[in-house]
């Protein structure tokens, strides 16, 4: 645990009465991991906390910082318990402490969804006070209510025909929302009213790629062969390919939705993989996410290191089905992705194709710093949809 | 199988749920997972007096409701990105929220918009609720809500996960919890200790996505129950406790509608159906029947008396005979479907995906539609039977059809 973090579960848990107690029991639960690793005495621990009171609802919440996914859901489930009971009772919660601790953007970001959600709770009234000061909160949650205050009063504008409001609501709301949904109504909306909107830029897609293909892949064997563009990029070199020979290609997508095509350079290709390739120039060295939307196997290289891979076909894809934390170094990083398509002849199994940005945790785009200009072609709001699938 | 091999599964069920009763309905289509209810007094004639009572969700899902005494449990999720899971306890009587207990989902929460995370019925021993997510969060909690154990199976098996939803429901079998988790990619089924959650077994699995539930057969030597893993290729019928197979059946199975195991027959939804008598370690299944005219869609079979139903997508309610598959007639109901239908004594329900519950007395020569009752909302859980009453569940209510 970070040190901050410890100061701050340390002064949270020093208002509590048993605070051995309390404390021992938060690091059972805390050391809970994966296969069911320590489920025993986490589910001790959970049983002696949620008979706590009020006052332990903010160190608990506290205890989530840092805390895994697991013992993260053990925590909020207690707090559960402990409000419902202690509201059912007739008694309050501490609203200040909750306040004090919402307001503290370092603690997590659920946990502070959480705690205004308890807030709200009790006073829905300071629930919408609070609203307006999460538009550029860590906590997504938090940030689409607040961004959905804004596009409400644009559409309040619209409807009675004051455009220029409505443009000035929904720039506004573009600028904080990082809610997909959120932010294809807007950029509808605004496009309606004659703005323009980059949405690749707001999202990070990466547009310009260097592509290559078709590889073999008849009965799925593409995806476990080591094809020459996985063992060294050489943007220079030509190989057989399954049908002809295989050269890479520049690729740029001017799709809303940073949707990279390979039927485009390659053909309508059935049981076949293709490689795509870019560079990102980091201004830092800082956390960062690779986002993925594809409906084919895939598999994706960070810096020359396999990230991850994944071997469904044609389930469906959308926006950051994939998330895959990185740690971006500062300048040139490169990232490989490979893209597999099946032999299924169906038609909804046309696609050979996905989609990849880079943001922060909260969706918030984080840009090369030689970022090319978006390209310019017909607006597509073309994206993967798992509607669109069948079984 | 031996003549009572049918009587040695039901003891060992029974002595696995000791805190049940025979009203409680504790997983996807109840008592052996057949659908059918013991009950005798349910409401036949319905209408909107019919409605015991309607409680609003906080959250979509499509999981059956479980019923054990006078609480009802169900699932649902919620957010725009459906990883908030909730686990809900209602009052039978009135409605009335007892506890719901919240998680964050720690595996993938995409799906087919007309599913949702919260497709997997969840399971009860009559003491412990097991309730699994299309996420593969796998919750236990008590009945008072305390929570008992948490896994992530999408976090320990990275790659397993579907992207058009999970649905499978998990089974309990004595002390192990039975988890299907059939995919395309990182493709299992795992028994789970049901007091800690640890893994006995996992078991790989054909990779292929697979909504179908896992039932109960007996060994036909020993009588002890084995439960049937259902995907693409046909079955594997494994030791509840160790995983290992006792048999298997290769021709062929849905991967949709889940198999039903009733007087001593396993029909299986399998290029049309096949009856088959249940084999044992290193004893085939015996077929009885098979008959590619009765071909289920999302809806699972249901045997009901001398019959065994199939419903297609459309409506059409099919009869056969159970002896030898035998088509006796076709009812054509209001569509379209997905709900499997439950019943009791000579009674079905059907629900369609718009609301519509039809009654079907089967005993008719044709079949007949004897009253329907129109929810107004879209169904696709299955409806679940206790307490002399029916529970149908849609993403924005749970509604009480009869009882006290």
């Amino acid at each position: 645990m970070k040190p901050l973090r410890l100061l701050l579960l340390g002064s949270a848990l020093a208002a509590l009465p048993a605070q051995a107690d309390f404390k021992s029991d938060i690091a059972a639960i805390r050391q809970v991991g994966g296969e069911g690793k320590g489920n025993v005495p986490a589910a001790a621990a959970w049983q002696s906390l949620a008979k706590g009171g009020a006052q332990t609802l903010v160190p608990l919440l506290a205890a989530m910082d840092d805390a895994n996914d697991f013992a993260a859901n053990y925590l909020r489930s207690a707090v559960d318990a402990i409000a419902d009971r202690e509201l059912a009772a007739g008694r309050k919660l501490p609203q200040a402490e909750l306040e004090k601790f919402l307001a503290d953007t370092k603690h997590n970001p659920r946990a502070r969804r959480l705690a205004y959600e308890l807030i709200a709770r009790v006073s829905p009234a300071t629930g919408e006070k609070l609203l307006p000061t999460f538009l550029n909160d860590p906590s997504v949650e938090l940030r689409r209510d607040a961004v959905q205050r804004l596009i409400d009063a644009a559409d309040k504008a619209l409807a009675a025909q004051d455009k220029a409001a409505a443009t000035k609501e929904f720039s506004n709301a573009l600028t904080y929302a990082r809610d997909e949904a959120q932010i294809k109504k807007v950029a509808g909306e605004l496009r309606k009213l004659g703005q323009e909107v980059d949405l690749p830029r707001h999202f990070g897609f990466l547009t310009h790629w260097k592509l290559i293909g078709a590889f073999d892949n008849t009965k799925l064997v593409g995806f476990n062969t080591a094809y020459p563009p996985e063992k060294a990029v050489d943007l220079a070199a030509i190989y057989d390919g399954k049908l002809e020979k295989a050269r890479w290609v520049d690729v740029a997508t001017p799709n809303d939705y940073g949707m990279v095509d390979f039927n485009k350079p390659f053909g309508d290709l059935k049981g076949v993989t293709g490689y795509a390739f870019t560079e990102f120039n980091a201004a830092a060295a800082r956390p960062a996410e690779l986002r993925l939307g594809c409906k084919n196997g895939w598999k994706i290289w960070f810096n020359g290191k396999l990230l991850f891979g994944r071997d469904e076909y044609h389930r469906g894809a959308r926006i950051d089905q994939y998330r895959l934390p990185v740690e971006l170094k500062a300048g040139k990083n490169t990232i490989l992705v490979k893209v597999c398509q099946n032999e299924d002849v169906k038609d909804w199994t046309k696609e050979w194709e996905f989609q990849l940005r880079v943001c922060d945790a909260t969706g918030t785009a984080i840009l090369a710093k030689d970022r090319p200009p978006t390209p310019k072609g017909p607006v597509s709001a073309k994206k993967a949809e798992g509607k669109k699938e069948a079984k | 199988m031996k003549p009572n091999s049918t009587s040695a599964l039901v003891a060992v069920l029974f002595a696995s749920a000791s805190f049940t009763s025979a009203a409680d309905w504790l997983q996807f289509r109840g008592p052996g997972g057949t659908g059918i209810s013991p009950e005798a007094n349910l409401p036949v004639q319905l209408g909107e007096k019919s409605v015991a009572w309607k409680a609003a969700l906080t959250g979509r899902g499509l999981s059956s409701p479980v019923i054990v005494g006078d609480r009802v449990f169900l699932t649902a999720c919620s957010s725009t990105e459906q990883d908030r899971l909730h686990v809900i306890c209602l009052s039978a009587k009135d409605g009335k929220k007892l506890w719901e207990r919240q998680f964050w989902a720690t595996g993938r929460t995409m799906s087919h918009p007309k599913t949702s995370v919260a497709a997997n019925t969840p399971c009860s021993d009559g003491k412990r609720l097991f309730c699994l997510f299309s996420s593969n969060d796998v919750l236990c909690l008590d009945l008072d809500g305390n929570v008992l154990w948490l896994r992530g199976l999408g976090r320990d098996y990275p790659n397993a996960s579907n992207s058009l939803g999970m649905a499978a429901s998990p089974i309990v079998v004595g002390d192990t919890l039975v988890v299907p988790v059939e995919n395309d990619s990182e493709s299992f089924s795992a028994g789970l200790d049901v007091a800690t959650g640890a893994n006995r077994w996992k078991r790989d699995r054909p990779k292929l996505a697979c909504w179908a539930t896992p039932v109960l057969v007996p060994d036909a030597k020993s009588g002890q129950p084995l439960v049937v893993l259902q995907s693409g290729p046909g079955l594997s019928v494994v030791d509840a406790r160790t995983g290992q197979e006792a048999w298997y059946f290769t021709d062929g199975a849905s991967t949709m509608s889940s198999s039903v195991f009733a007087n001593g027959v396993l029909y299986v939804p399998s290029k049309g159906m096949a009856a088959m008598k249940p084999g044992a370690a290193g004893v085939h299944p015996e077929t009885v029947w098979h008959n590619n005219q009765l071909s289920p869609a999302t809806a699972s079979p249901v045997v009901l008396g001398d019959k065994l139903f199939t419903l297609n997508s459309a409506g059409i309610l099919t009869a056969a005979d159970i002896k030898d598959g035998k088509r006796l007639w076709q009812l054509r109901t209001t569509g379209p479907h997905s709900a499997t239908p439950v019943g009791f004594g000579k009674h079905l329900y059907l629900v369609n995906e718009k609301g519509l519950v039809q009654v079907v007395d089967t005993s008719a020569p044709e079949g007949a539609v004897v009253s329907t009752l129109d929810l107004k909302d879209t169904i696709i859980g299955t409806p679940s039977i206790a307490g002399g009453a029916v529970y149908v569940r849609s993403d924005k209510a749970l509604v009480k059809l009869g009882g006290s």
